[in-house]
């Protein structure tokens, strides 16, 4: 491997599918906490409920488009499950419970009653929902090559998901900015500020708590789905280490800005395999072997992330001035 | 003691035959001719500490009314008991003869009762403009779907815009529209949670120390703000420890005293009543805590 390789390599990440995946499901975070301040421990839940819900519906013969309803409902309906016991208590109910609720899913999903269903801790195999989507692809079925990025033009990490997932983060990014200017959004900034204060002010502050919680969640299914094209339905993909990796790209972009969870995931992946690549090139076999490279970057990348929250909290996109309140 | 002999020093209007307090007697929970707010039996347990313990209260509509006592009295708990934010164990109120006993305090503020809070509420990280905007009621954009289409919403945020900037020149705060909230020094922030109270166009503020902290030059003009609220139809009920304000603008005073209402009356004798003047001073009647500043 040389240097031109890792700078494909890593260069691939600024726009593969998988960071559109993740910038998805960090808008969905955004409308929880930095709209509305939710602490929402769990969005690999959503992402994983979002996942099940579109293939298992597809391999069933039901088609894209119930798949996606379906996806979207069950985030729905997770969203409602989690909000109604905790959105009247304070924010750390909903932190705990959100934990607990994705690990439930996950559990539920790898567990072997469920195997007829969900495939048990193997998952499901892209080949058993995928096609539907690949079908639409304009692109030829081979191998294209633009510039120094060679990809597939139409199955699974394409040129063509490349395509749909980034319209679609670009249409959910417009979606809360559009929101998020509004004066619904005002209403879920002030309940993030004072909730008191909102509710003296004549606003039914848990009606928009669930709101939030429920369009972020939906955002998050969807996430899972972009994430399974290129993937496969993997539950233990999608365990706490997803939740958290998607609120340090969150706060690393800047939470509450429109283009924040688009960039975040953008410096995360890129950085990721570029310390990876790194430490293959330079590391000796003797000193790590290949398996603990993965696990060594991650502990790379999340010194560098903490370093950067440290040094400039506000994130990337944030406003040092609004973080310079604290009260 | 002081000057109460002499009514015209408190600059308020003479009393005349419109007085709706001509004929009111005064005694704990006197009855009111035209009664906005009505409280029953009202009783807040803390533990062993009875906090409020209201027998009879009512508020005279469109009136300046003064809730006055000392610290840990239970002024703001009864505040948080007729807005809905705590519960009491037992008792009975109502708002323009609706029963408020198990609503809401969005409930509560979307009917006309808007209050402020002791310790400031201010949204530290939105601007003043939208702490501002954010007062006022029934806005068609605060619904999710029509939030997606402006042109819905547009000319409305315009008009809630122009009169939030009314109300900020008259709290002196135009300059800061642009701020961050958690910006405002504290006194500027007990303003600004007055005037976004005042956006929803309430039928009653309720207003918890509201010029605690602020500067004496500018309690002045707010004085006469509130003064100028009653003109528009607005009843005031307020809590303050500053007896020349409650002197200078109120027309009626709530005395209360260990969770107890124990003296009612226009506020140039209320503070003589005996029963006054040792819940505030218990034995030291020779200090002059009411004299005119
Ligand atoms: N949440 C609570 N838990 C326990 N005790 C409380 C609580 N809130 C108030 N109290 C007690 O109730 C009493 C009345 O308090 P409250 O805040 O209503 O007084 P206040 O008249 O507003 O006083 P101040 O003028 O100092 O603001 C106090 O003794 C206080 O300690
Ligand atoms: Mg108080």
């Amino acid at each position: 491997m040389d240097f031109a390789d890792l700078f494909t390599d890593a260069g691939r990440e600024i726009f593969a599918p998988t960071t559109a995946a993740f910038a998805l499901a960090a808008i969905g975070l955004n409308f929880h906490f930095g709209l509305t301040g939710l602490l929402n421990m769990g969005h690999a839940g959503f992402m994983l409920v979002g996942m099940y819900g579109y293939a298992i519906t597809v391999r069933e013969g039901g088609g894209m488009v119930l798949g996606l309803i379906v996806a979207m409902l069950l985030a729905v309906v997770f969203g409602l499950i989690l909000g109604w016991p905790t959105l009247k208590l304070r924010g750390d109910y909903l932190a705990i419970v959100t934990i607990a609720a994705a690990e439930f899913v996950r559990f539920l999903g790898r567990s072997s009653v469920m195997k007829n269903i969900t495939g048990g801790s193997t998952g499901i195999r892209g080949s058993d929902y995928k096609e539907p989507f690949e079908s639409l692809s304009p692109f030829p079925s081979e191998q294209i090559t633009i510039g120094p990025f060679t990809m597939h033009g139409t199955a699974s990490t394409s040129w063509f998901l490349v395509l749909v997932g980034w319209s679609v983060v670009g249409l959910f990014a417009l979606l809360f900015w559009r929101l998020s200017n509004s004066p619904w959004g005002r209403v879920l900034k002030g309940i993030r500020e004072d909730e008191d204060a909102v509710r003296s002010l004549g606003k039914n502050v848990y009606a928009y708590k669930m709101q939030a919680l429920v369009i972020g969640g939906v955002i998050g299914a969807l996430g899972g789905v972009l994430w399974s094209f290129s993937a496969a339905v993997q539950p233990d993909s999608m365990g706490r280490p997803t939740t958290f990796w998607l609120w340090t790209l969150l706060l690393l972009g800047g939470a509450a800005t429109v283009f924040g969870p688009i960039l975040g995931s953008i410096i995360f992946w890129t950085a990721l395999v570029l310390v990876r690549s790194l430490a293959a090139m330079f590391i000796p076999e003797t000193w790590m072997a290949a398996t603990e490279r993965e696990p060594f970057s991650l502990v790379l990348v999340g010194v560098t992330l903490m370093l950067l929250v440290i040094f400039r909290p506000q994130g990337i996109l944030g406003n040092r001035r609004e973080l310079a309140i604290n009260d | 003691m002081t000057d109460k002999a002499t009514p015209a020093k408190s600059g308020k209007n003479p009393k005349s035959s419109k007085d709706p307090f001509a004929n009111v007697p005064h005694e704990p929970g006197a009855p009111k001719m035209d009664k906005i707010i009505v409280a029953d039996h009202v009783k807040r347990r803390f533990g062993g500490l009875t906090a409020v313990d209201v027998a009879h209260f009512e508020v005279q509509r469109n009136a300046i009314t003064a809730l006055i006592g000392p610290n840990g009295a239970g002024k703001s708990t009864f505040f948080n008991l007729l807005t809905g934010f705590d519960r009491p164990q037992e008792g009975e109120w109502s708002f323009n003869g609706f029963s408020l006993h198990s609503k809401s305090p969005a409930q509560v503020a979307r009917s006309g009762m808007v209050r402020t809070f002791q310790l400031t509420k201010a949204l530290s990280r939105m601007t003043v403009m939208e702490n501002m905007r954010l007062g006022a009621a029934q806005q068609v954009g605060e619904n999710f779907f029509r939030a997606l289409f402006p042109a819905l919403w547009r000319k409305q945020e315009a008009e809630i815009t122009a009169k939030a900037e009314e109300l900020l020149v008259r709290f002196k705060l135009d300059a800061k529209k642009n701020d961050y909230a958690g910006e405002l020094s504290g006194g500027q922030r007990k303003l600004l949670e007055m005037a976004r109270a005042l956006m929803s166009d309430p039928e009653i503020v309720m207003l918890d120390e509201p010029m605690a902290g602020v500067n004496p030059a500018l309690t002045e003009s707010l004085l006469d703000h509130i003064v100028e609220l009653k003109k528009e139809g607005v009843t005031v009920l307020f809590v303050e420890h500053d007896m020349h304000m409650v002197r200078r603008i109120s027309d009626w005073v709530v005395v209360m005293a260990e969770g107890k209402i124990i003296a009612e009356g226009p506020p140039d004798t209320v503070m003589a009543n005996a029963a006054v003047q040792d819940a505030y001073l218990g034995s030291h009647h020779d200090t002059d805590l009411f004299e005119e500043r």
